[in-house]
């Protein structure tokens, strides 16, 4: 029903939350400001990590959803890891692009640049929604399972093609402000330390998130599989109530 | 005779529902078997399941020597499914539909001047398929159903919509399925028509069916 | 039948279709000219802002109106169940997902030289450096041919289908969008071989986009 066993889960629990306090110490007051960007650069420390962790989450949907095409490993866990993997991405995602934007807006003077990562990453986010909004639609679990899987594997093959095409589309572009954030910053000492330590404490949240998000969706399923039983024995035991339209288009949720 | 099908407590859902839930079956080669049975007791699914259009939940089914647990797809040139719709294009003639139909089923073009003919279909050969009445595309279905020359022959209420020749047609081809070593299994409420011509009933009630396992000689005329 | 021989019944089917009912002749013609237009309102004219950005608006107006190709090509499959037509008919699915990728581009291609000639008029672009040009259109069509196929046939049998398939099609051909209208600026108004890369980065495109089509068509059209 969960991932991590309980004793697991807790302590990971815990160890999230510390790192996170931990990297909030170091974010706002260990690492120095940048020289030239100032205290605003301090975003940095959430921004990327979380753009981590958004890449992180959508590699979870794509391997999972390829363990799930494989017919030796076919198995409801991956479907499942795979959707909650995307509901964290698209949140870590929002929250990168969100983080991006407050960071440009002092840093840059606009909400907004187009930065070949953020663009890929703004294309990510629809990405994931497409998917999510897949998942939304109500199918018999397999043909669900099937659909998304193949979804999310084509969303995947597409984001080295979008980041290779965007990328090269603004260096040719040649803008003056070719922002590189965490280049120009001068990354050393203390502040690479800090970038790394939130980059491992968002992972420990991500996971911890998984976990909890995956029990969630196997209860449900859990649910869904005892009323199925139940319908069964009693369609079995003859309490006739008439089925619905066998070729009809949209599969009925039951 | 070759069992041709054969079900055991086979369970098939439409989303969350179990249509078929905990059927068995079986069929010889040359048998002609009505299902019979209300709205909803599960024909439509039952016939569907056998064509391999649906995905089999649990229990064991094999049709024409294939494992539909495994393989759902080997076994369907060598059967046809006249369902409620006939699968064609509105905006191509009934010729035009029968060809690809014909073609798509890796049949020479002419199985669909045959069937043309069989069906009596020839005033509607040039009929753009929007057009036809319900029987009219019943009969359309059917020509391309037998086209195939299917060892098994799925029938969805072929009756509805039917006229007096059309039924004609249809009686004809139950009557000569054990003949030309078919099977048929035709789902309908034309009970009395159909009763004559078959070689065993089978009532579906909600995802069962009834009377299946042995052969009877001809069923009771009375039934609830 | 060979593929080729079923890709050509299906692309012939779905042209034979297109021909009878004109939808793209009467409906997504107009509506990729009218989007031309509208995009004239919404821009200046009179400061050569069209001209610039004209390669641009062309490719948008052909994501726009692929959007209603794609629509236009599985609708035809649900009408009577038509599916269910092409899943018992033994038709290799990479096939079927080729001939109905084949028809899309060709249709696609009709509206790129309408949009073409549009934009040349009423944008006041040159057309020069055609190599290029065409090359990047065909590479690029083919790429939005297959993954409208099939993200078409995913949505296939859901209700949602008009809603969902932009809102999955859209990102996923958004590299299209991006190498096509560079390799048009360049091949138009900057240094043409600048336009080559593109074209390579659209033709990998295609090469996946067909291959994963081959691949998925088969599972997506059996939906389980």
């Amino acid at each position: 029903m969960t991932l991590l066993k309980p004793a697991v889960r807790r302590a990971l629990g815990w160890a999230a939350l510390g790192a996170l306090v931990v990297l909030a110490m170091f974010g706002l007051w260990g690492a120095p400001p940048d020289e030239v960007q100032g205290d605003a650069q301090r975003l940095m420390y959430l921004h990327v990590p979380a753009a981590w962790v958004a890449y992180l989450a959508f590699g979870v949907t794509a391997v999972c959803s390829a363990l799930w095409l494989w017919p030796r490993t076919r198995s409801m866990v991956w479907d499942r890891i795979a959707g909650a993997s995307a509901e964290l991405g698209v949140l870590f995602t929002a929250l990168t692009l969100l983080l991006g934007s407050l960071w440009g807006r002092p840093v840059w003077g606009v909400w907004w640049a187009w930065d070949a990562r953020l663009v890929t990453t703004a294309v990510l986010l629809f990405l994931y929604l497409g998917y999510l909004a897949l998942r939304r639609v109500p199918a018999a679990p397999e043909a669900k399972a099937k659909r998304c899987a193949i979804a999310a594997l084509i969303a995947f093959v597409d984001v080295p093609i979008v980041h290779f095409s965007v990328t090269w589309w603004r260096t040719l572009h040649q803008e003056a402000t070719v922002f590189d954030p965490e280049l120009k910053a001068n990354i050393h000492g203390v502040m690479a330390f800090t970038l790394w330590w939130g980059v491992l404490a968002f992972t420990l949240l991500f996971v911890y998130l998984l976990d909890r998000r995956y029990r969630l969706e196997a209860l449900e399923e859990d649910l869904d599989e005892r009323e199925l039983e139940q319908a069964i024995a009693e369609r079995v035991a003859g309490a006739g109530t008439p089925g619905p339209a066998a070729d009809k288009e949209e599969v009925p949720v039951g | 005779m070759q069992p041709v099908l054969r079900l055991r407590s086979t369970v098939c859902l439409l989303g969350r529902f179990p249509a078929l839930a905990g059927l068995d079956l079986d069929a010889n080669e040359g048998e002609v078997v009505l299902l019979s049975g209300g709205n909803g007791a599960g024909k439509t699914t039952l016939l569907r399941l056998l064509a391999g259009l649906l995905p089999v939940h649990s229990g064991e089914a094999e049709v024409l020597g294939v494992d539909l647990t495994r393989d759902r797809r080997s076994h369907r040139r060598e059967l046809a499914l006249v369902g409620h719709e006939t699968a064609c294009y509105d905006d191509l003639t009934t010729r035009e539909n029968l060809e690809f139909a014909v073609r798509a089923s890796g049949l020479p073009i002419d199985a669909a001047t045959e069937a043309i003919g069989r069906l009596g279909l020839a005033p509607l050969a040039d009929v753009v398929h929007g057009r036809l009445s319900a029987g009219q595309r019943r009969r359309l279905s059917l020509a391309i159903a037998l086209a195939r020359t299917p060892k098994l022959l799925l029938l969805d209420e072929p009756h509805a919509g039917l006229d007096a020749e059309g039924r004609a047609v249809l009686d004809d081809v139950l009557a000569d399925a054990s003949k030309e070593g078919r099977t048929v299994l035709v789902a309908s409420h034309e009970l009395d028509r159909t009763r004559a011509l078959a070689t065993r009933e089978v009532v579906l009630t909600a995802g069962q069916a009834h009377g299946a396992l042995e052969a009877m000689p001809r069923p009771e005329p009375a039934r609830t | 039948m060979n593929l080729a021989q079923e890709v050509g019944l299906v692309a012939g089917k779905d042209l034979r279709i297109e021909r009878r009912a004109r939808v793209t002749l009467q409906q997504i013609l107009p509506f990729g000219a009218i989007v031309l237009l509208l995009f004239a309102f919404a821009l200046d004219p009179d400061r050569g802002v069209l001209q610039r950005v004209a390669p641009g608006l062309f490719w948008v107006a052909v994501l726009l109106a692929l959007l209603l190709a794609v629509g236009r090509a599985f609708t035809i499959e649900t009408e009577n169940n038509a599916r269910d037509g092409l899943r018992l008919s033994g038709l290799d699915p990479a096939a079927i997902f080729l001939g109905k990728a084949a028809a899309i581009g060709l249709q696609l291609v009709l509206l790129e030289a309408l949009l073409a000639v549009g934009v040349v008029l009423l944008f006041d672009v040159s057309l020069s450096s055609i190599g290029p040009l065409v090359l990047a259109t065909v590479a690029a069509t083919v790429g939005l041919a297959a993954t409208g196929t099939l993200y078409g046939v995913l949505a296939v049998g859901l209700r949602m289908r008009e809603t969902l398939v932009p809102v999955l099609l859209l990102p996923v051909v958004s590299p299209v969008l991006l190498g096509a209208t560079r390799a048009w600026e360049a091949a138009i108004d900057g240094v043409p071989s600048d336009a080559w890369p593109w074209v390579g980065v659209l033709s990998v495109f295609a090469v996946l986009a067909v291959g994963a089509g081959m691949l998925a068509f088969g599972p997506l059209l059996e939906e389980a």
